[in-house]
């Protein structure tokens, strides 16, 4: 039958299931779908904190989120336009996050007497009119299925278990997508357990060919290609990317990686990632504890490693005396904490904001550290590389911020290659007679590095204050100040390396919004739409958070009001507030959850009415 | 003193103790057990055949952890508890040095105690001298994970009910691969010790007792004072049995899956005495109990030394492995990953 064509920009889409239906492969591979035939795409997973959560019960929906279209996504999407459900209770948990007539299509077999006791529905919503703000389509797949694949003797589990692919099948028919590149996929993957790769592959193909032949589909999509530059791409979460950010910068320092380690959501997988890069020479120790973790990696930056250790918020509170070891010895380490929900054990798999202080202030003593965030999934690359950057020019413990939104989220990345990435500066002492250890570089203020195995370099420091140039320990009051300015004066210097912070929209004016970190996406969208519609409007996004961009200050003299939305309560706008002395206005979000364009949109909508 | 073997301690290269002073003061009590220890470290590392530049010494707080000023290599005095993963990642990241942590009963044992516990584990390869003086001197006198029950101490005026630990059993349980203990008072012996300790691959755990003149004077006494040292200590010895005594008349054998003391004469000979073996564990792990829970000598000397693969060396081995079977990596392919695709 003919079907209508619908040109449209951007398209929320979420494949929702019980834990065990594979929905986050499926939502893995229709993103990588997405990209690959040229459109941009940001993805998040949502799945249970339990491992293997008790089966089609509201608490173990296991969900993947795609948003692409035809310009930059920048975040999840809002709302959801069109929801794949694989039964009764991954409809139920995501109604409210369904837009008004999105579109469900639902796995019927889901929908079964025990599905909806356990999902707490007491008639079947497919037919009692539960679900009538939105379009429904209910599919047995299963049954489709068993006739597709009967000649295969396959038992009704592993028939069960094709929904997925068939699922996969709708959605690219629905959205104009070619089925090749899974099948591709499929072969690479299982193309040795034949059984399986057939079956799949009978299921893709049997879901888009439903699709196009049921009269229930009344209309496809077709989604026209986004600006993307030529180049080759991947899907890749921020945590991936931290990892290779990490291994990028030591091949390109040529100093080992070393990573010690301890498991904590949402930061494990930089671990995972980075104990699979033998190949790369990356050494790690996964230690008894947070507090073993940056110790070792202390160790090993004394003995010449990049160092770098990797946490989450309740673990970063255990380093916070060994940041302060790094501070003094002025050792290089790369710290990257992904914040998640606090405080103790707070949300573990949610992502917040609220570390800010404890990377800025949380020390005893005078004991700073500069800080990068991460803006996106990709940036964590970046961030990852450049705090390592500057961790070794300024022999220094650097921050890099991302969280649990960055973490697990997904957008394609333009793959650089080695050279392409910038240069290291660096460099261990050369000459025995001229060598103390707390002599300085004057441009940067770093200490000449030598490290144990270089003779007639050896020395002997620590946790005690040293005097400034030969690293002897003393008490003089008067060097005690002398440090302490000098470790502060170092930090400042890094502005240096900081890029001018960059205004979109007005230039001066009435509104400027100042983001950071992880909630780049969501308000990047919401200004894109205001000044669209001929709002005035002004937007900073700050990577680095200490030291700020040298132009800051005067930029946000050019304003009448400065907004600052952030995953906190505040912690940004205090900063700003006290270091700049202008008051801010704050929209704060806690929720366990990343702001939303809309919701951006909604307060910068009143701010504007309001006027100064 | 028994026959401890009585090698001279030679310098093998150019340099000598001298070579590892540094010129600044020793800050110790006059009198305190640790300057011994220093000596000995400083008269053993040139012998060891060990560049002076691939030597680390790592301590954490305490009186103890001082040292690493005092020893003229590569010195990282760093935070309480924490000198067994600062090492730690020092010898992963270059498993050519040969680290030593210097560390006290507060700063091992309690602060540390977790770090302690899995440093051995991992049979990583440090040598940890643990200077016992059963208090915390630096913090002026309060118990420590090994003083004695009831102790009077600044913190327990009515006596510590705190139960000590044995650092000996502690390390055996851990999983070590040599242990011993010695004395800052028997220079001698403990040399020989911390030789032993030195040319063992894998971690060397060596609990010292080193006398506090000021908190806790005395308190290894019995066991260490050359009045008492022959009837209260005995000596272990590989190969040989386990004998001590002013006249050598006493001995001990296992009974009832325990040691037990016998006295050499009518009814027991030197056959019937334990033959001491590095080896055994269970043995081992048997004489650590002696004179804690019992009323037996206290035993000095190695209780265990096995071979058994680093974790430095095995992480370390792994990656060359990896790049043996599969080459080194290349950057480029790994970032691009497999899931890739390309816009023209
Ligand atoms: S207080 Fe005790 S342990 Fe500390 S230096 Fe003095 S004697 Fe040695």
């Amino acid at each position: 039958m003919e079907k209508r064509i619908e040109i449209i920009e951007e398209v929320t889409v979420r494949f929702a299931g019980d834990s065990g239906d594979g929905m986050q492969m499926t939502g893995t591979l229709f993103a990588k779908n997405c990209g690959a035939v040229g459109d941009d795409v940001n993805t998040f997973p949502d799945y249970p904190s339990e491992i293997r959560p008790p089966a089609d019960t509201l608490y173990g929906v296991s969900a993947y989120q795609v948003h692409f279209g035809s310009k930059k996504m920048n975040t999840m999407g809002d709302k959801i336009d069109v929801l794949f459900a694989m039964n009764a209770a991954s409809v139920k948990v995501n109604i409210p996050y369904l837009r008004k007539g999105a579109l469900i299509i639902a796995n019927s077999s889901g929908f079964g007497p025990s599905n909806l006791k356990l999902a707490k529905y007491d008639s079947n919503p497919l037919e009692d009119g539960s679900y009538s703000d939105f379009n429904v389509i209910s599919i047995d797949i299963p049954s489709i299925m068993k006739e597709e694949l009967k000649d295969l003797s396959l038992q009704m589990k592993q028939i069960d278990r094709t929904k997925n692919f068939f699922t996969l099948g709708i959605a690219f028919w629905l959205f104009s997508e070619p089925l090749d590149i899974t099948i591709q996929w499929l072969k690479s993957k299982f193309g040795k357990k034949i059984e399986i790769f057939e079956s799949n592959v009978r299921a893709l193909k049997a879901g888009y060919r439903f699709a196009e032949q049921s009269p229930e589909f009344k209309y496809r999509y077709e989604v026209p290609k986004a600006n993307m530059k030529p180049g080759y791409y991947r899907n890749i979460t921020g945590n991936e990317a931290a990892a290779l950010g990490l291994v990028a910068a030591s091949k390109k320092s040529g100093l080992p990686l070393y990573l010690g380690s301890y498991p904590i959501t949402p930061a494990t997988e930089i671990l995972h990632h980075l104990s699979g890069y033998k190949q790369y020479g990356v050494k790690i120790l996964q230690a008894e504890d947070e507090i073993a973790g940056i110790a070792s990696a202390i160790g090993a930056s004394f003995a010449g490693n990049l160092a770098t250790t990797t946490t989450s918020g309740p673990g970063l509170s255990l380093k916070v005396e060994s940041l302060g070891l790094a501070v003094i010895m002025e050792l290089p380490l790369v710290v990257i904490d992904v914040q998640r929900a606090g405080p103790s054990t707070g949300m573990p798999t949610k992502p917040e904001q609220s570390d800010l202080f404890l990377a800025m202030f949380g020390r005893h003593g005078e004991a700073p550290i500069p800080i990068i965030a991460a803006r996106s999934a990709n940036d964590c690359f970046y961030a990852a590389y450049e705090g390592a950057q500057i961790a070794l020019k300024y022999m220094t413990p650097v921050f890099v911020l991302s969280d649990g939104y960055l973490a697990q989220g997904t957008e394609p990345w333009l793959v650089p290659t080695l050279d392409e990435l910038p240069d290291f500066e660096f460099e261990f002492a050369k000459d025995p007679n001229d060598y103390k250890p707390y002599k300085r570089n004057p441009e940067t203020l770093a200490r000449m590095w030598s490290i144990p195995g270089m003779k007639g370099f050896e020395h002997q420091i620590g946790g005690l204050e040293k005097e400034n140039i030969t690293g002897i320990v003393t008490q003089d009051p008067k060097n005690h100040q002398l440090m302490t300015e000098i470790r502060a004066e170092k930090v400042a210097k890094i502005v240096q390396d900081v890029p001018d912070a960059i205004i979109e929209g007005e230039q001066s004016g009435d509104l400027l919004i100042i983001g950071w970190g992880s909630t780049y996406g969501a308000i990047k969208n919401a200004f894109d739409k205001l000044r669209n519609e001929g709002h005035k409007l002004s937007f900073v996004h700050l990577r680095w958070l200490n030291p700020f961009p040298a132009n800051l200050g005067e930029i946000i003299n050019k304003f009448d009001r400065i907004f600052i939305p952030e995953g906190n309560m505040g912690q940004l706008g205090f900063i700003i507030q006290a270091k700049f002395l202008r008051s801010v206005l704050g929209y704060h979000k806690v929720q366990g959850k990343p702001f939303t364009a809309l919701e951006i949109e909604q307060e910068l909508i009143k701010l504007l009415k309001e006027g100064k | 003193m028994t026959n401890i073997i009585d090698k001279p301690v030679v310098p093998v290269g150019e340099l000598t103790a001298k070579d590892f002073k540094t010129p600044i003061d020793v800050r110790w009590c006059a009198g305190c057990g640790d300057y011994s220890v220093l000596a000995q470290l400083q008269k053993i590392m040139p012998t060891l055949g060990i560049p002076r530049e691939n030597f680390c010494v790592v301590s954490g707080i305490g009186c103890s952890s001082r040292f690493p000023y005092y020893v003229n290599v590569y010195g990282f005095h760093t935070m309480h508890g924490r000198a067994l993963p600062v090492a730690s990642g020092i010898k992963i990241a270059n498993p050519d040095l040969s680290v030593w942590v210097i560390t006290g009963d507060g700063d091992g044992m309690a602060i540390g105690g977790n770090h302690f516990i899995h440093a051995i584990r991992r049979n990583m390869d440090i040598k940890i001298m643990l200077l016992n003086n059963e208090i915390y001197s630096m913090t002026k006198g309060q118990y420590s994970p090994t003083t004695q029950q009831y102790s009077k101490t600044k913190s327990s005026p009515f006596g510590a009910v705190d139960y000590p630990f044995n650092p000996i059993a502690l390390a055996l349980g851990s999983g070590a691969t040599f242990v011993a203990r010695s004395s800052a008072s028997n220079p001698k012996h403990l040399s020989y010790v911390m030789q032993r300790a030195a040319q063992h691959k894998g971690v060397s755990f060596v609990e010292i007792y080193s006398n506090c003149v000021i908190f806790t004077d005395g308190i290894f006494d019995k066991w260490t004072d050359k009045h008492f040292v022959d009837e209260n200590a005995i000596f272990l010895e590989e190969n040989k049995p386990l004998i001590y005594g002013l006249n050598r008349d006493k001995g001990i054998v296992i009974d009832n899956l325990a040691p037990m003391q016998v006295q050499l004469g009518e009814k027991y000979s030197e056959n019937d005495l334990i033959l001491y073996n590095e080896k055994n564990l269970a043995l081992a792990q048997m004489i650590a109990t002696m004179s804690y829970d019992n009323e037996l000598p206290r035993p000095f000397g190695v209780f265990y030394d096995v071979e058994k693969p680093s974790y430095d060396e095995l992480i370390n081995k792994q990656i060359t492995d990896t790049i043996n079977r599969m080459g080194p990596g290349n950057i480029d392919d790994l970032m691009r990953g497999d899931d890739y695709w390309e816009i023209k």
